[in-house]
């Protein structure tokens, strides 16, 4: 049984590097459609991939969240990744894999996926 | 759905855009009664009379209450498919209730799949919303209150990477711990 006690350890080590905290303007920012369609289509995987990625590489300056449908249900899984002074990129037909790349030229490089990128005309 | 999980994980996206602060999500199997339980409990802004008994049609949608769509019908699809039944209450102000139930051995029960994944990003990506979660089977089983964590943590976010990480390792272990005692898989 995972116990609290284990909690308490990380808390007591995170209280001691206090200070690294980002304003969320700073932030980097990931969204997942997570409405039925996204669901359906596999956004799950896709969510859990960015969840997993910004724990194990322990960023602070990344954040992931949800939201519903944006009405291009035949795309999904869809997500949205927001550089803080650039442009929003949205990535269609996700899965865990182009996930995980997207997270790794994307997110932690700065460099977009266009081939995963919903066409910019469409995106008006 | 493939997977029950997502069905719950789909319902629990309605609580949240319902503005719920509080979700339980209690999942029990009964091998005795050949059951298998899904509730879902919210607090959220609940959900008025005359689009309940419409929600389970799936037939009515409306983008303007965008809590309605087809992810009701689906879980309530797969519940009455696999031998069991299905059960929404709601009151305006109070929060909304769903309650799917399953035939444990039922061949068109589908698996409830990784309830883990649909926890942990559920938890990590609302960091302020708690969660309290119980994996009950044959009356050996666990629970995760984000209450209980929150009290702990002191002002550190549930998203948070280690907190992220002890969060999905918890889950991962209490849960099959409970598992290896059984030889179904639930």
């Amino acid at each position: 049984m995972k116990s609290l006690a284990e909690l308490q350890a990380i808390r007591d080590k995170m209280q001691a590097n206090l200070g690294l905290r980002h304003d969320e303007e700073d932030k980097t920012r990931i969204v997942v459609g997570m409405a039925t369609c996204g669901i359906a289509a596999g956004a799950r995987p896709v969510l859990s991939a960015f969840v997993d990625l910004i724990a194990q590489n322990n960023l602070t300056d990344v954040t992931v969240t949800q939201t519903g449908c944006i009405g291009i249900c035949q795309y999904e899984p869809i997500v949205e990744v927001t550089i803080p002074g650039e442009e929003k990129v949205t990535y269609i037909n996700m899965d865990a894999d182009k996930a995980r790349e997207v997270f790794e030229q994307h997110v932690e490089r700065g460099v977009p996926i266009a081939k995963y990128a919903l066409n910019t005309v469409m995106d008006k | 759905m493939k997977e029950l999980s997502l069905n719950i994980l789909d319902v629990v996206e309605n609580s949240i855009s319902a503005g719920a602060s509080l979700i339980k999500i209690i999942i029990t199997a009964d091998s005795a009664n050949d059951r298998l339980s899904i509730s879902i409990e919210d607090d959220g802004s609940g959900i008025s009379e005359d689009i309940l008994w419409q929600i389970e049609d799936p037939f009515y949608t409306t983008r303007t209450t965008r809590e309605v769509g087809l992810g009701i019908p689906l879980f309530k699809m797969a519940a009455i498919n696999a031998g069991g039944n299905f059960r929404i209450e709601s009151q305006i102000g109070k929060g909304t209730s769903v309650r799917a139930e399953f035939a444990l051995t039922h061949i068109d029960r589908m698996p409830l799949g990784n309830i883990t994944d649909t926890l942990h990003s559920l938890i990590v990506t609302n960091p302020d919303m708690d969660f309290y979660f119980r994996y009950q089977i044959d009356g050996e089983g666990f629970a995760l209150d984000t209450r209980d964590f929150r009290k702990i943590l002191q002002g550190i976010p549930l998203n948070s990477a280690q907190v992220s990480l002890y969060i999905k390792e918890y889950l991962t272990e209490n849960k099959s711990e409970v598992d290896k005692k059984f030889k179904f898989n639930v």
